[in-house]
């Protein structure tokens, strides 16, 4: 069924840093005829603290994300597969089974989606009536792809978009370096795992380098201004929103 | 605490220093092997349903431990071996030096052994005036360089064949040309003469088959044949972790292991030893003595997510696929087990105040359990491991600073709380005018983590004001 409503799960990382992402993600769900709702009340998914060991002082968090987006029926949608993997895969083990908190967590977890994932596979949608004339390359993103299973889905959106040109990228697959607070544990290897990627980047010869992850996208983004490139990288909504050179 | 295990693993520190060519060298390596392990199992159409049961295997045999191991003690020894069970690193060492000595062996040749670097048997051996030889051209290498390896099947990958070249020359006298099969031609001659005269050899196995007591050895250079035969004494070192239930299982890891490691559907050798000879004219050693080695493994059993790193079949390949693995070299996990593996088997065999760094080491990308061929959740157990030093464990207290405990209780207030998420996210702000003066380049030491890599993006958090604007316009053009 074709839902009506969703819930925007924006994410801390989108709040803070990605407001046109956000904008655009609001522009590219009701084109394809969904209305979204935003629940104020929400805040982080916790999974920086979640991550790094943290267990006890997600709860709180868990329980608030759960009673911000439990309240509402309509499926919700996030920019970032890791933000889902967390509230997906993760919040269910934070409460034991059995509990009412289990139970909530399993049921908000079946109806949250990463944006393509929902686009793609719950909307079966793949053409949003984009137009971006570019050479774009992808990189995917881990949790997308390994926790979320999603492999094709961003590249089936970007090869209905008008007039763009999706050229491969070495090392594709291979991890940009940000892991959350790795980035600043272990800076220099954060780094020499991010300059690898920039460098595969800017080798494959797009002018854009498309994300479909807050976190990758600040740590490439940042690395591809550091190293002087031209190459502009930006999440796959921007894209999905984008009009240019249309006719 | 023995000689063979270090103090404190600083992975942090080293990250800061990684010698000068050792990234390079290890991409280049695993790259290879990752990428002929692709091309391999490309080919194996039932390779997923191959994993299942891999892992179902190791899982079943791993849980019921106790039972195997009794079962392969016995037919060992009607097969005519010794065994001995070493709890610890120091008695297993203990074991190799009597064995040794009532033989008074002067030279011993070693193949093979991951479990003999964990135990530190070489400088123990040595310290009784027995020479010891390594015989794997890696281990060779790693020997004359006086290193530990740097990964669990290919120990000097971290050297490039020009260092190689320059270390023969400086420590056998020998000029060679930086050419893979000279060098080898040159460790073959040396190496020959030592087989030759050894009276001791020295193993570890790559599985144990406990319905018939027989040590698997899986190679692709022939010494380990010769270890193993010429010398009158053979002594195995193996983790306990090593055992399988039967022959069927056996087929099943081994078409895993050869295909995760190199990328071959079968290795040069596969040996199966069971026992020593039994009559005059047979090959093999006259004895034939197995040391099983826990050193803290079956500790670890008690713990249903944490034991699933006995799993294990150490074919490497986790390694050669990690980004952070290929960027720091093997020396940087602190011990003889380096990469992934290595970060979740150190922390829990030698406990958080040696090696609560290594659960951090990793940016949780998964790309070493989409490889595994026991599908070890291994981003599943860094994850545990990290709640057990921030939580302590078994009457360890938290192994992480108190500064650190605060900030995350802060955190956890402060997002699970709107009001106060709020009204924090609006002085994010000001780091945009920090940024345009350029001082979050020029912060001090820890707060430049960031930013002494990559520059931050800006704070554009005007999407609720956006939100609320638009809601109030709607309603206002719905009345």
């Amino acid at each position: 069924m074709y839902p009506s409503h969703v819930q925007l799960f924006i994410t801390c990382l989108g709040d803070q840093f990605f407001s046109t992402t956000l904008k655009n993600m609001v522009k590219v769900l009701e084109r394809v005829g969904v209305q979204p709702l935003f629940p104020a009340g929400q805040t982080c998914c916790g999974q920086p603290l979640y991550n790094n060991g943290f267990n006890e002082q997600t709860r709180p968090i868990a329980r608030h994300f759960l009673e911000v987006f439990g309240q509402h029926k309509a499926p919700i949608v996030a920019p970032s597969a890791s933000c889902v993997a967390m509230v997906r895969h993760h919040y269910p083990e934070l409460f034991p089974e059995g509990t009412y908190e289990h139970a909530l967590a399993m049921e908000v977890a079946h109806r949250t989606f990463e944006f393509t994932e929902f686009l793609v596979r719950v909307l079966q949608v793949a053409d949003v009536g984009a137009s971006y004339p570019h050479r774009v390359t992808y990189h995917a993103s881990c949790h997308g792809l390994r926790e979320m299973g999603l492999k094709a889905e961003a590249k089936v959106l970007l090869s209905h978009v008008r007039g763009l040109e999706l050229v491969p990228l070495n090392e594709e697959e291979v991890c940009c370096g940000f892991g959350g607070a790795f980035s600043v544990t272990y800076p220099m290897v954060s780094q020499a795992m991010m300059e690898n990627k920039v460098r595969n980047i800017i080798a494959s010869g797009a002018d854009t380098v498309v994300i479909t992850e807050p976190g990758c996208l600040m740590n490439i983004a940042g690395g591809l201004r550091k190293a002087g490139s031209k190459v502009r990288a930006i999440h796959i909504i921007d894209i999905l929103a984008s009009t240019e050179g249309a006719l | 605490m023995s000689v063979s295990q270090p103090a404190y693993i600083h992975f942090g520190e080293y990250t800061q220093h990684v010698p000068e060519g050792i990234p390079q060298a290890v991409r280049q390596a695993t790259q290879r092997f990752a990428t002929n392990r692709a091309a391999v199992i490309a080919d194996f159409p039932q390779w997923e349903q191959l994993r299942e049961l891999g892992s179902a295997i190791r899982l079943h045999t791993i849980e019921n431990l106790d039972h195997y191991l009794e079962r392969l003690e016995l037919a060992v020894q009607n097969q005519g071996g010794h065994v001995y069970w070493a709890s610890t690193a120091d008695e297993a060492r203990e074991a190799v030096l009597k064995i040794a000595k009532s033989h008074r062996v002067a030279l011993a040749v070693k193949a093979k052994s991951m479990a003999t670097e964990e135990i530190g048997l070489n400088e123990a051996l040595e310290s009784e005036n027995i020479r010891v030889v390594e015989t794997d051209l890696g281990e060779y290498i790693i020997q004359l360089a006086g290193s530990g390896p740097s990964h669990i099947i290919v120990p000097a990958v971290h050297m490039r064949k020009e260092e190689i070249a320059a270390l023969f020359s400086q420590k056998l006298g020998i000029e060679v040309p930086a050419d893979p099969n000279k060098l080898t031609q040159v460790a073959r001659q040396v190496l020959r003469e030592r087989f030759l005269s050894a009276t001791m050899g020295i193993s570890g196995a790559n599985f144990l088959v406990a319905e018939t007591g027989t040590l698997v050895m899986v190679t692709n250079e022939g010494n380990g044949r010769m270890c193993t035969t010429l010398p009158d004494v053979h002594v195995a070192v193996v983790g306990i972790d090593k055992v399988v239930p039967d022959w069927k299982a056996l087929s099943v890891l081994l078409k895993l292991l050869t295909r995760s490691a190199t990328g071959q559907k079968l290795s040069t050798y596969i040996q199966f030893i069971s026992g020593p000879r039994r009559e005059e004219g047979e090959f093999g050693p006259k004895e034939f003595h197995l040391i099983l080695l826990d050193n803290g493994r079956s500790k670890i059993l008690k713990d249903p997510i944490g034991r699933q790193v006995l799993k294990c079949i150490r074919c490497g390949a986790c390694a050669n696929t990690c980004p952070v693995y290929q960027n720091v070299g093997g020396f940087a996990y602190g011990w003889f087990i380096s990469g992934p593996i290595g970060a979740i088997f150190t922390p829990q065999i030698l406990g958080p105040k040696v090696a609560r760094e290594l659960p951090f080491a990793s940016t949780l990308c998964g790309a070493c359990a989409d490889v595994c061929p026991v599908k070890i959740p291994i981003p599943t157990i860094l994850r545990h491991l990290r709640q057990r030093v921030v939580e302590g464990n078994g009457g360890i207290p938290s192994s992480i600073p108190g500064y650190l405990r605060l900030m995350a209780a802060f955190a956890s207030g402060v997002l699970s709380n709107p009001w106060l998420y709020r009204f924090g996210s609006r002085f994010l702000g000001v780091f945009n005018r920090f940024e345009d003066r350029g001082w979050l380049t020029r912060m001090p030491f820890p707060f430049n983590r960031w930013t002494q890599v990559r520059p931050l993006p800006r704070f554009s958090n005007d999407f609720r004001a956006w939100w609320s604007r638009r809601e109030l316009k709607s309603k206002g053009n719905d009345q």
